[in-house]
């Protein structure tokens, strides 16, 4: 088998049990304390070859540590996880050339260009430069940005522009399967909407796979087939958007499921319970 | 692409963004440059305070010490900083999650490491050249070479072992390498033979890479000494290399296992 190619039938992802944890060291007068809380608290799950799966969760909910699991840039105190089949740690090689990720920071040498950088990426993943340049441009003008920001250190960009470079950067690596980490936190409605189009599109075109992290409910209705609904380290509820909204909130929408299922409604009602008394 | 061409095409690409980002910050290269000619013109100018017959070779043992120290700090420096360099600007994720072998992406860092100290040490050399009008006449320029080249590996493989210490700790292992560089100023007779040392840090100066490089360097120079005589130094200078990269390598790869359980690779936290 060729290293970059998969079996067709694959289960796109696939872990089970995961833990992870991190430890904080801090200064009691003279002790250092080491606690160690944990990101994700044995979470199973599965992605279908050509999925978009989203992950929903509260801030600190440990879905940024998930999508790093997959990205291979941590590992796991305890489970396992298979991109392709592929082991993440022991294939770690082979899983990279699957995967790219978009992360909620723009990672860029901010004081070179879009182009510079993109002709950085294209050297890691062996995409030759000026195939890189003109597949970069297609993409960037389909996501509405101007050919010239393309010439100017990113830093002058503004934060949504950036975001869309960073997508162009992961997609010009045809990657088979794409981490989103909230990709269009930061853009404004047209822009959030241009990319959204373009994931479509991209899985339409392409035969990709997506894990969308997002705290959009709309974005999460639109783009996802299912949803995981991740809540202190654990995944509490997985479904298609109509199944979720079915099961905690007939009659409400994704958002009031969302609620719901987190507990996040109970703690509102005490609130205002409160509040009124 | 072939899985080698692949590797060398992403080798190259680490080269080329390293020199991307010199142009961008090219005010500062240059005042950085104006500073290292200038500290080498004030340490070889020390050398005009001594009586006339000692003069010369005093300017040009001084010279070897703040060119070599030059050269090899920046080697040190360049590779050593390469990871917390990446984790300041935010790009450390990225970089690490590409699909090449460790191994590419360090010697990337350390090629350019190695043609960014070249070019700096020639414009110095040039400086001071014709600030002095000195006289190498009975220099063996080959025999420095082959000094040159037998000091970068060892020194490579020390910023191999210095560019792990910001993976352990953020901060704590960038002001580690600060103090590793500092130490290396200081044993390794630079300015001074080491004989001056105080007992109880000389020991230190036959562990130095640094310190059988400028020896050398002196001899080839200063005397004249060819290839032939300075080999048993070239190879003693090699073989640390040889243990140093492939030890450095080792580390870095321990490291970034380390980084992966610990959550340290982020840029915070
Ligand atoms: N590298 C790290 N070192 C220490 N703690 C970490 C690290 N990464 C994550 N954590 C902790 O793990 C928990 C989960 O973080 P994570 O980034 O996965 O959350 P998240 O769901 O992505 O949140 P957000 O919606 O704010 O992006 C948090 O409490 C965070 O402080
Ligand atoms: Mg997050």
């Amino acid at each position: 088998m060729d290293e970059g190619s998969v079996s067709p039938n694959a289960v796109a992802v696939e872990g089970q049990g995961l833990w992870k944890g991190f430890s904080t060291k801090k200064w009691v007068g003279t002790k250092r304390q080491v606690t160690r809380s944990y990101a994700l608290k044995g979470v199973d799950l599965a992605v279908k070859r050509r999925e978009i799966l989203g992950i929903l969760g509260p801030n600190g909910s440990g879905k940024s540590t998930l999508i790093r699991l997959m990205a291979t840039l941590l590992i796991p105190d305890q489970g396992w996880l298979k991109v392709f089949g592929l082991d993440v740690i022991r294939d770690r090689q082979r899983v990279r050339r699957l995967i790219n990720r978009v992360s909620v920071e723009a990672s860029f040498f901010k004081k070179l260009t879009a182009r510079e950088n993109l002709a950085y990426a294209a050297g890691l993943y062996g995409v030759s430069n000026a195939k890189a340049q003109v597949e970069a441009t297609r993409i960037l003008a389909s996501l509405g940005l101007q050919r010239d920001k393309l010439e100017v250190p990113l830093e002058t960009l503004s934060r949504g522009q950036q975001q869309k470079i960073a997508i162009a950067r992961a997609l010009l690596t045809s990657p088979t399967l794409m981490l989103l980490d909230e990709p269009t936190t930061g853009l404004d409605p047209t822009s959030r909407r241009d990319v959204q189009e373009f994931v479509l599109n991209v899985r339409r075109e392409h035969d990709s796979t997506m894990v969308l992290c997002t705290h959009d409910m709309a974005e999460a209705e639109r783009l996802c087939d299912r949803i995981a609904i991740i809540h202190e380290g654990r995944i509490i509820a997985v479904g298609t958007p109509a199944d979720l909204i079915a099961s905690y909130a007939s009659g409400g929408g994704l958002e009031d499921a969302f609620f719901h299922i987190t507990g996040l409604d109970q703690e509102r009602l005490r609130a205002e319970a409160e509040g009124d008394g | 692409m072939s899985p080698t061409g692949r590797e060398l095409h992403a080798l190259w690409s680490v080269v080329r963004r390293n020199f991307h980002l010199v142009r961008r910050y090219l005010g500062w290269e240059l005042v950085f440059l104006f500073y290292n000619v200038i500290n080498t013109l004030t340490i070889a100018l020390i050398a005009f305070a001594l009586p006339p017959a000692d003069r010369d070779r005093t300017i040009i043992y001084l010279t070897i010490g703040a060119l070599l120290w030059n050269f090899l700090s920046i080697l040190f420096q360049e590779v050593a900083s390469s990871v917390s360099w990446e984790r300041w600007e935010g790009t450390i994720e990225y970089s690490f999650m590409a699909p090449i072998h460790r191994l590419t992406y360090l010697a990337g860092v350390c090629m350019y490491a190695v043609l960014y100290g070249v070019l700096r040490t020639i414009v110095i050399l040039v400086a001071v050249a014709l600030f002095f009008h000195i006289h190498l006449a009975r220099a063996d320029w080959l025999g420095a070479a082959m000094i040159l080249a037998g000091s970068s590996l060892p020194f490579i493989g020390l910023g191999l072992i210095g560019a792990v210490l910001p993976l352990l700790s953020t901060e704590r292992g960038a002001q580690a390498t600060q103090v590793i560089q500092g130490v290396i100023l200081l044993v390794s007779g630079i300015y001074y033979p080491i004989s001056v040392l105080p007992g109880w840090i000389r020991w230190m100066s036959h562990l130095s890479p640094a310190t059988y490089t400028l020896e050398a360097a002196r001899r080839a120079i200063l005397n004249g000494e060819g290839p032939l005589h300075l080999l048993p130094l070239t190879i003693k200078l090699f073989l640390s290399g040889l243990i140093l990269v492939p030890l450095g390598l080792a580390v870095f790869q321990l490291a970034e296992h380390w980084a992966m359980r610990n959550g340290t690779l982020k840029r915070s936290g």
